[in-house]
């Protein structure tokens, strides 16, 4: 327990008055979006409209839990949209052409960890800054998404795909159980691991990891590969929701993640931060895009939106950071 | 000339009487590169070697250039600017939509002061607001992205007249006009950086940021510069696009960023700051603007583009790094 108490944030705070002084600005910008579409869109509150948010924030959270960890390590993964399309096309490929679905799974799930292996080596060991680094992965995975489907779309999945995003088990629908089990799953590895600790003092303390040798350096790159595991998995809800693999679904998805991390109040300075706020920051951004869509904003002015809340909120972190 | 420019950039920061031998690798690893290059593509495409297809290469490699060149002044200050190509993007159809409509000044005008209003907005965010650079340079590709959907709505314009046209297209004798532009925008930037105090803050900034900063230079309003004149030079480079391919729609901008950080770490200009400089980002976007082509003549396809040059960002950056460190090791 003790290396939470480490940590500002997961501080438990009895008074509610610093609570939400320090709250990120998810919570507030959660808070405020649904009173305003309660208010402004008879069909924000509705049972159906919500699960369908809770359904389709499944994806952007579990690419963002990975997200969160690299962050935490000072860090950023621009690849986690493009190998989620690539990922999606390996394993839409595998199962069309009758090979059996554990092999196009584990597959895919290899394709997402060799990226993480390859974008971490080179920033841990190489000591490569991390955008440079994911912003070619990027590319890599990108091209060859397109090249291996000429551009198309992989349609013709079996109904065994579909279980991904349709399928119920134990009463609630399978994508809410793969967010819970990632949540839960990076929960204990982030504060109840070894892994853990060092992905808070790297972030933390640059110094530290030099200075501890290159075990941390070992961490430093498992971070980055799971991120690009959790991203492999979003990829089969991704690509069962939409019931085809497109090379390009993925492209954008990495900056909604970013957003989600920042607006849950991970920091990129000292190592701050957490994933119960990345979940509030995914709902935020789930809510935003839901809201825009009830209010007939168009995708194009959403794109300019979310940039300017990730500005904003990357921002008031920045000033409220430094004024403490 | 391009040869020469590469190796005075390199020199200049290095000292008078010779390369750092980090910097002498760069260098020489870049034009083994770029004599490798055209050997393989003048075997391999009878084409590649005609003065046409120079002259083609040149003309790609301008815009390029002028992108990435306020892209490396960025780098310089040990910061990024992910939102060049998506500001070119949005100046690009900013400029194309006004022209076509019959206002070139106001068309020209407005894609310049959108790109400069851009680029200065990232400069106080990072600046005064103390954002990471490739955070507040990442929201503002979307943000600029975003407008450009909504200023086009899925338009594409094309029938740009005949006089605008020529600052892409045109040729003053033999030279083509964007060679033109690029070899003034190589000759004013390199008397900014080496002989004037804003050329030699910039440098400061990225080497030794506590010092500049100890030393009372103006640190945040140099910063704000250097991010504003990033974003100017991506929507001048706009200009020069526009004028060569006669159109503009919003995918221009998508396909720009790749390209301009490449042709920066090709040219050998350090990712951490105060180390590199404007020729050597000439000759990066020169090799760019040579494996475009020749990937064109070859019949590769476009969809290897952007795994091409993500592969040629880490080899350039990979091999820098290593045999960086090991000459500094064993010279210590």
């Amino acid at each position: 327990m003790s290396q939470i108490a480490d940590h500002p944030q997961v501080v438990d705070r009895s008074a509610l008055l610093g609570w939400l002084a320090a709250a990120p600005g998810a919570v507030y910008l959660l808070a405020v979006l649904s009173i305003g579409l309660t208010i402004l869109t008879p069909h924000f509150f509705s049972v159906a409209n919500l699960t369908n948010v809770a359904l389709q924030v499944s994806v952007l959270v579990i690419v963002a839990l990975g997200m969160t960890l690299v962050i935490l390590t000072e860090g950023i993964d621009l690849s986690l949209g493009p190998v989620l399309g690539l990922c999606g096309v390996v394993m839409a490929m595998m199962v069309v052409s009758g090979l059996p679905l554990w092999l196009a799974i584990g597959s895919a799930i290899i394709i997402g960890a060799a990226f993480g292996l390859a974008n971490g080596t080179l920033v841990a060991y190489v000591g490569l800054p991390p955008f440079i680094v994911t912003l070619a992965t990027f590319g890599i995975a990108q091209s060859l998404a397109t090249m291996l489907t000429e551009g198309n779309s992989i349609t013709g999945l079996p109904d065994v795909v579909r279980w991904f995003n349709a399928g119920y088990f134990l009463g609630l629908p399978v994508p809410l159980w793969a967010t819970a089990v990632a949540f839960a799953a990076t929960y204990l590895l982030l504060y109840r691991t070894k892994f853990g600790r060092y992905t808070f003092a790297i972030g933390g303390n640059r110094q530290a990891l030099v200075l501890s040798g290159s075990k941390a350096r070992v961490y430093q790159v498992l971070v980055y590969v799971y991120a690009g595991v959790l991203t492999a998995l979003a990829s089969f809800i991704m690509t069962a929701r939409m019931n085809a693999a497109h090379p390009t679904i993925g492209v954008g998805l990495e900056f909604d993640a970013i957003a989600a991390v920042i607006l849950g109040g991970t920091s990129f300075e000292k190592g701050r931060g957490g994933i119960a706020g990345t979940l509030i920051g995914a709902l935020a951004v789930g809510v935003l895009r839901n809201g825009l869509n009830l209010m007939g904003v168009s995708a194009e002015w959403q794109v300019a939106i979310v940039g300017l809340i990730i500005i904003a909120a990357v921002g008031i972190d920045s000033i409220r950071g430094h004024n403490a | 000339m391009s040869v020469q420019a590469g190796t005075s950039a390199a020199k200049a920061p290095a000292g008078f009487f010779g390369l750092a031998p980090d910097r002498l690798f760069i260098v020489l690893s870049r034009l083994v590169a770029l004599s490798a290059l055209a050997i393989t593509l003048s075997l391999l495409s009878p084409h590649f070697l005609t003065w046409n297809n120079t002259v083609n290469i040149l003309r790609h490699a301008a815009p390029l250039f002028i992108m990435s060149a306020g892209l490396t002044i960025v780098v310089l200050t040990a910061g990024i600017d992910l939102s060049v190509g998506a500001v070119l993007g949005l100046s690009a159809c900013l400029a194309a939509s006004l022209i076509t409509q019959g206002y070139p000044g106001v068309g020209i005008a407005a894609a310049l002061g959108a790109g400069l209003a851009c680029g200065l907005t990232n400069g106080a965010l990072v600046a005064y607001a103390r954002i990471p650079s490739f955070i507040a340079t990442y929201g503002m590709l979307w943000i600029a992205n975003g407008l450009a959907y909504v200023f086009m709505q899925g338009e594409v314009i094309y029938g740009l007249p005949a006089s605008f046209r020529s600052i892409g297209v045109g040729y003053i004798g033999p030279i083509p006009i964007p060679v033109v532009l690029m070899g003034v925008a190589i000759v004013i930037l390199q008397i900014v950086m080496h002989r004037t105090p804003f050329g030699r803050g910039v440098y400061a900034i990225g080497g030794n940021p506590i010092a500049a900063r100890l030393s009372g230079m103006p640190v945040q309003r140099r910063l704000v510069v250097v991010y504003g004149l990033s974003g100017l030079m991506a929507s001048f480079a706009s200009l020069v696009v526009i004028a060569r391919t006669n159109a503009a729609d919003v995918s221009l901008g998508e396909e720009q960023l790749l390209p301009a950080i490449a042709a920066v770490c090709l040219g050998g200009t350090s990712l951490f700051g105060g180390v590199g400089g404007i020729a050597g980002t000439a000759v990066g976007a020169i090799i760019l603007a040579m494996v475009l082509n020749g990937m064109n003549l070859l019949g590769i396809k476009t969809f290897w583009q952007a795994g091409v040059l993500g592969l040629i960002i880490l080899l350039s950056v990979l091999a820098d790094q290593l045999v960086g460190s090991r000459i500094n090791r064993s010279s210590r």
